[in-house]
């Protein structure tokens, strides 16, 4: 990944210059024709991709998993069962494709990293007071410097809702800008959690200002509420980080996460991919899935590609 | 006054519960009805119900499995004249639901039976109790197919598996109707999905599931195709019953019951 951190863009640049700027700019986004947006979304995951491109399909799916478990009962055993699938997928073929990255909580992130390393796996870790994002901004900082120095080459940050609903938008800003500074080398992906920003308009908003504060990767969901990643909220971030390479030529990834339980749903979001922003981003640094369900259904449907019979759950392991 | 149209039924399949159209779209003519041809996809989809319900289904008592199991033979009484207007017998129609009935009562017997403690030579407890396989595979036989489908269904879900059903291919009328009746009583859904239309298609990609445990061949009638199937269930170790047509309408033992139950035994320290 090429990504800068600095200037969002020539036109951009005076855009998060105050308050009053900010909203001005957000507020004159084109509004989000909702019907018209769910109605390109199920058209999209109405494609049929059969054999070859299916084969093609489920190994890019696979190496975009960022494999995740982020529960409360996460233990060290289970994260280093989460490394070791994430190195050997399919332990009973050895062509498997590895996963992009795992993702975990900060106090796991040695443990993860000393599974991982030498695997060219990311390692990536939720901070900033995951899932809520309602904690003071030292906390927040704090909590990324230390994923940071323990070996996350990935943050995955959450903005605060309660201040965006409220219209501070300013504020949200400052705080990207600032996790952005104590992530250091490391990516930022900004966690929009779009199940409680209410509306189209709202993600398309939050997605732009998330572009503009520098963020990496858009992502959609904590997975930790009931809404979760849905095709047209993806379609919708999609378009905007579209948008923004056209008017500034930064390329910012997306990642849709929580709820993609299945291939069928996978290639959906892949054919929305290719729709909407592009080739470009139908590869592992442009585009994740948040997913831990999702690879289990994946190596089953590779596996009954590659032997032509049914696989089932009782094949591969239990996370 | 204009005449009365009547409404036309369409014979679908019931995969967890519900009654889907083919994924395919198509349908054949058989029995003067359109009926549901399944595919492949179908075959899969009744498979991922069938898996998904077992751990409910085969966590219920074994007491409330068979309350369950005679729910069912309530409301298969209720519909016995419309078997009979299917052309099934009236006789088998109350032979099927008498042999229902005989079935639900073993759930609470079966274990006492063929589970117990078994005497050994250290100061052990030893107990060996019989547990279901898990997902079922089972083609139904075509005569008679009301009492032939109940008498291999039954005894399969009874002790707490769950059953993918290849229905008759040229009498597949009662079989839906059957799962009519399923839906219609407490049976949670994916505990038995009936797919209907040609064997031959099916059966294979049945016969080969990872993730079926066990597959009752009983209604194949070609001894090639029933080969074929019995190959390809040995990959993964499928328990299989061979096909055969028996006297239906004779006591027809435990056998179909016990061919589709693990023995867990259990050994325990005495301490006293």
């Amino acid at each position: 990944m090429t990504a800068t951190t600095t200037s969002a863009g020539s036109g951009l640049s005076e855009v998060a210059r105050s308050e009053a700027t900010l909203r001005t700019f957000l507020h004159g986004l084109p509004g989000v024709d909702q019907i018209g947006a769910e109605q390109r979304a199920a058209m999209l995951g109405t494609r049929s991709i059969k054999t070859s491109a299916k084969a093609w399909a489920i190994d890019l799916a696979i190496r975009m998993v960022d494999l995740t478990t982020l529960e409360g009962a996460d233990t060290p055993g289970k994260v280093r069962a989460l490394c070791a699938k994430a190195r050997r997928p399919d332990p009973a073929d050895p062509g498997c494709p590895t996963v992009a990255a795992v993702c975990v909580y900060p106090s796991m992130v040695p443990t993860a990293a000393a599974a991982l390393a030498g695997s060219g796996i990311h390692l990536a870790s939720v901070a900033t007071a995951f899932p809520s994002g309602q904690a003071p901004l030292e906390v927040k900082l704090a909590d990324t410097a230390a994923a940071v120095a323990a070996g996350a080459d990935e943050i995955d940050m959450v903005i605060n809702r309660g201040m965006f609903l409220a219209g501070r938008y300013s504020e949200v800003y400052d705080e990207i800008v600032a996790v952005k500074q104590a992530c250091g080398n490391a990516h930022l992906k900004v966690i929009l959690e779009t199940g409680e920003l209410v509306t189209y308009d709202n993600v398309r908003r939050a997605s732009w200002l998330a572009m503009i504060a520098g963020a990496d990767f858009i992502k959609t969901s904590t997975g930790k509420v009931p809404i979760a990643a849905t095709l047209p909220v993806t379609l919708i971030m999609l378009e905007a980080v579209r948008d923004f390479r056209a008017a500034t030529g930064r390329q910012i990834g997306v990642k849709p996460a929580g709820g993609i339980r299945n291939t069928k749903d996978a290639i959906k979001f892949l054919v929305t991919v290719n729709e909407t922003a592009g080739e470009d981003w139908l590869h592992p640094d442009w585009f994740r899935f948040g997913a831990s369900t999702l690879l289990n259904d994946l190596l089953m449907q590779r596996t009954k590609l590659t032997t032509g019979v049914y696989s089932g759950p009782d094949y591969f392991t239990v996370d | 006054m204009s005449e009365r149209v009547a409404v036309r039924k369409t014979y679908k399949l019931f995969i967890g519960g519900k009654f889907p159209r083919s994924e395919s779209g198509r349908s054949y003519p058989v029995q003067n009805s359109n009926v549901a041809l399944a595919s492949r996809k179908d075959l899969r989809d009744a498979v991922v119900a069938a898996r998904a319900a077992v751990k409910a289904w085969s966590g219920t008592t074994a007491y409330n499995r068979g309350q369950v199991l005679y729910r069912v033979a309530e409301m298969l009484e209720g519909r016995r004249e419309q078997f009979v207007a299917l052309g099934e017998p009236a006789d088998e129609v109350d032979a099927a639901i008498d042999r229902w009935v005989w079935y639900a009562g073993w759930s609470d017997k079966l274990p006492q039976v063929y589970g117990g403690a078994n005497p050994v030579a250290g100061p052990y407890f030893n107990l060996s109790a019989p547990e279901p396989t898990g997902v079922v595979g089972i083609v139904a036989p075509a005569q008679p197919s009301l009492l032939g489908l109940v008498s291999v269904v039954a005894p399969a879900i009874v002790t707490g598996n769950t059953a993918v059903v290849l229905a008759s291919e040229e009498r597949p009328l009662a079989p839906v109707t059957l799962a009519e009746v399923l839906a219609t009583s407490d049976l949670p859904g994916g505990v038995v999905n009936l797919l209907t239309g040609r064997i031959a298609e099916t059966a294979p990609h049945l016969a080969a599931h990872m993730d079926v445990n066990a597959l009752d061949l009983t209604g194949v009638a070609d001894g090639e195709l029933a080969r074929t199937l019995e190959e390809a269930a040995a990959a993964n170790l499928k328990r299989v019953l061979r096909p055969s047509s028996p006297d239906w309408t004779a006591d027809p033992g435990t056998r179909r019951m016990t061919a589709f139950l693990e023995t867990k035994t259990v050994w325990h320290p005495k301490g006293v």
